[in-house]
């Protein structure tokens, strides 16, 4: 037998995955050392680890560098989302910290999971082969799992980790027989190989196998993304898991779904196109109007953000459906504005609650515009940005997302989307309500924002505003980033 | 003669697979799942794929149902009378006899030749399976292979943070 040679790989495309892996490893190690009252430091680490990454990552934008005989790949695509990641990871580090110490679950292994959870997703992203882009799921889901019962004094967290780690197991096995079948399909698991081989045997829906892999392949990522009907893990996940990580958990992994759907579908997929796009229209108005709906008659604020994360989803579900240059750009714009808004309205929610996750309820933000004014200003602009009014990013994305739509002539799914738009302004606007107009029944006097939070804050309303304001610097970027694909 | 024996294998499997959820008992389950690892063992040598069968009897005949028995044992499950529940039962049996149908009509209607990978059955038997297994996962794979390893690092420190007395 011939010896094996090991194939020359360049280790760049996962630089930014192989130092925040060894970094996370090291953070374990030295969590070892740290007294349980300095898990502060940790903390910090984490987060300039995060930004030195984010360096690296931005520097390598407008390179194409296939890497390891094509499973990985550096592009513009890649390095966008990347970017969406880690600005997720560094802003639920930042209020971590507080919220930790407050819950008495401030252990040192929350960093490195955090860490490792942004490994995946930058592989779900950077991943050009079912292989890479399944394990890279794995490894996010399975870091979200444990971050979900992190909390384990907490029942509500308990139920949330088993909740969501028996679901996502169940979901991870309808993508698993959809790649399988892609597979037997095709006969390849690299995406550029599934798309020739597509394209020169002319498989269309007519080949029920083809099909039938793409459709388990979309059901798997659905489920992460938290589309209706696969969205009913989502409310208990959000309302247990602890607060920072249900910021987290509704930003970065959701991109992360969308980049991974992105690439198969536009890539791999697009000879079905004519099936997945009608299917999309169809999920995406359930998903838009089942979350907006429901979220309606709920009481707790961490519940109405996770229905409003479902009905988000939905709307970047319109830009997919559409799945033309402007939808598309329009979904890589909305993931990263819906990163500065949802996870600075989290920020708040986390300052308003007290130990023991209580006081989460919207009547206990009665007053809070007479007691801390900055604060309900702030959570004023995450909440008009979630609702879509101008001049916030929420409105440019959405603009985008539906004119896409528009383009590619789904009217009606505009129409829908708008609709659902504004039928969501009444609970969003139900929290500014009981903030400025109602009187305060209590003196938030164990309101600190300490200054990792401060940081965050100012960050997530300077990213809602700016990317509202002069939205054409980064919708440029995310022009570019889909232009590849 | 191989089509009788896969016809054997086959309804042994099947047979297994419907005793694993009706059976009450949990243990006679975890034991009818073993059956069905074995048929499916069987397969993959008859598909000459030896080492696969191997894993396949190891890790699941083996290893994991080790593990389903031991967690039975310990969390000493009780037969209990469960409440019957007829309508839910119906409703399962029509959906699934509906996919059923429609896959077997799918199956049918479509013949289309898939294309091949690069290996085939006689290649396999030349260069051996485990030997092309072990080459492809250390160049093709070797990514994937990689990743594999910080997977089951992050579900160690899981467990861990999970279920340990005191962090």
């Amino acid at each position: 037998m011939d010896m094996i040679t090991i194939p020359a790989v360049n280790l760049t495309p996962i630089l930014p995955e192989i130092i925040l892996s060894v970094l996370a490893m090291a953070l374990l190690l030295i969590n070892v050392f740290v007294q349980s009252s300095k898990k502060t430091y940790l903390s910090y680490i984490s987060f300039i680890g995060v930004v030195g990454t984010a360096v690296l990552v931005g520097s390598g934008w407008g390179t194409h560098i296939e890497s390891f005989s094509g499973a990985v790949v550096q592009d513009n695509f890649a390095t966008f989302f990347k970017m969406i990641f880690l600005l997720a990871a560094g802003l639920a580090i930042l209020i971590a910290d507080q919220y930790m110490e407050r819950e008495d679950c401030n252990h040192g292994e929350l960093y490195p999971l955090i860490l490792f959870t942004v490994v995946g997703m930058m592989l779900m992203a950077a991943g050009t082969d079912l292989m890479t882009i399944f394990l890279g799921l794995e490894v996010m889901s399975v870091s979200l799992y444990v971050l979900a019962g992190f909390n384990r004094a907490n029942t509500k967290s308990n139920e949330a980790g088993l909740k969501y780690f028996l679901l996502g197991a169940f979901s991870t096995g309808f993508l698993l027989y959809g790649m399988a079948l892609t597979y037997g399909a095709t006969g390849s698991t690299r995406i550029s190989v599934i798309a020739t081989q597509a394209g020169q045997m002319g498989m269309s829906s007519g080949n029920i196998l083809f099909l039938a892999g793409m459709l388990l392949i979309l059901t798997g990522f659905c489920f992460k993304i938290a589309v209706v009907p696969f969205h009913m893990w989502t409310p208990d996940v959000y309302e247990g898991a602890p607060t920072p990580m249900t910021a987290f958990m509704s930003a970065g992994p959701k991109a992360a779904g969308f980049a991974a759907a992105l690439r198969l579908l536009l890539i791999a997929f697009p000879t079905l196109q004519a099936d997945w796009s009608q299917l999309l229209w169809v999920l995406a108005v359930l998903t838009m109007t089942v979350g907006n709906i429901t979220a309606l008659r709920q009481d707790n604020i961490k519940r109405i953000l996770a229905y409003s994360s479902i009905a988000h989803a939905g709307y970047a579900l319109v830009g997919m459906a559409a799945g033309n240059s402007t939808g598309t750009a329009g979904i890589l714009f909305y993931m990263l504005s819906y990163t500065f808004m949802n996870i600075g309205a989290f920020a708040v929610i986390i300052l308003v609650g007290k130990k023991g996750e209580s006081n989460g309820n919207v009547q206990d933000f009665a007053g809070l515009g007479f007691k801390h004014p900055m604060l309900a200003v702030a959570m004023t602009i995450f909440l008009f940005s979630l609702s879509g009014m101008p001049p916030t990013a929420g409105f440019i994305g959405k603009f985008y997302l539906f004119s896409g739509a528009i383009q590619k002539g789904y009217i009606w799914l505009a129409v829908i989307g708008v609709l659902n738009s504004a039928a969501s302004v009444y609970y969003y606007l139900r929290v500014m309500v009981y903030m400025y107009m109602k009187d305060p029944t209590e003196d938030f006097a164990w309101t600190k924002v300490s200054a990792p939070i401060a940081l965050c804050l100012v960050l997530s309303v300077a990213g809602t505003m700016v990317l509202g304001i002069v939205p054409s610097i980064i919708l440029q970027y995310a022009q570019e980033a889909i232009k590849l694909i | 003669m191989e089509t009788l024996f896969f016809a054997i294998i086959t309804l042994v499997a099947v047979v297994s697979a419907i005793l694993v959820i009706t059976c009450k008992n949990p243990i006679n389950s975890a034991l009818s799942l073993i059956l069905t690892f074995f048929c499916l063992a069987t397969y993959y040598v008859m598909l000459d794929a030896p080492f696969m069968a191997a894993v396949q009897v190891m890790v699941y005949a083996g290893a994991i149902m080790v593990l389903i028995v031991f967690v039975i044992m310990l969390l000493n499950v009780r037969v209990d009378a469960h409440k019957k529940q007829t309508h839910k039962v119906a409703l399962g049996c029509i959906i699934g006899l509906f996919t059923l149908i429609n896959t077997a009509f799918l199956i049918f209607k479509s013949r289309a030749a898939m294309p091949m990978g690069p290996y085939n059955g006689s290649i396999i038997k030349q260069i051996g399976h485990t030997e092309l297994i072990g080459k492809e996962m250390f160049t093709t794979f070797l990514l994937p292979f990689e990743i594999t390893s910080i997977l089951l690092l992050v579900a160690i420190i899981g467990a861990v943070i999970l279920a340990k007395k005191k962090i």
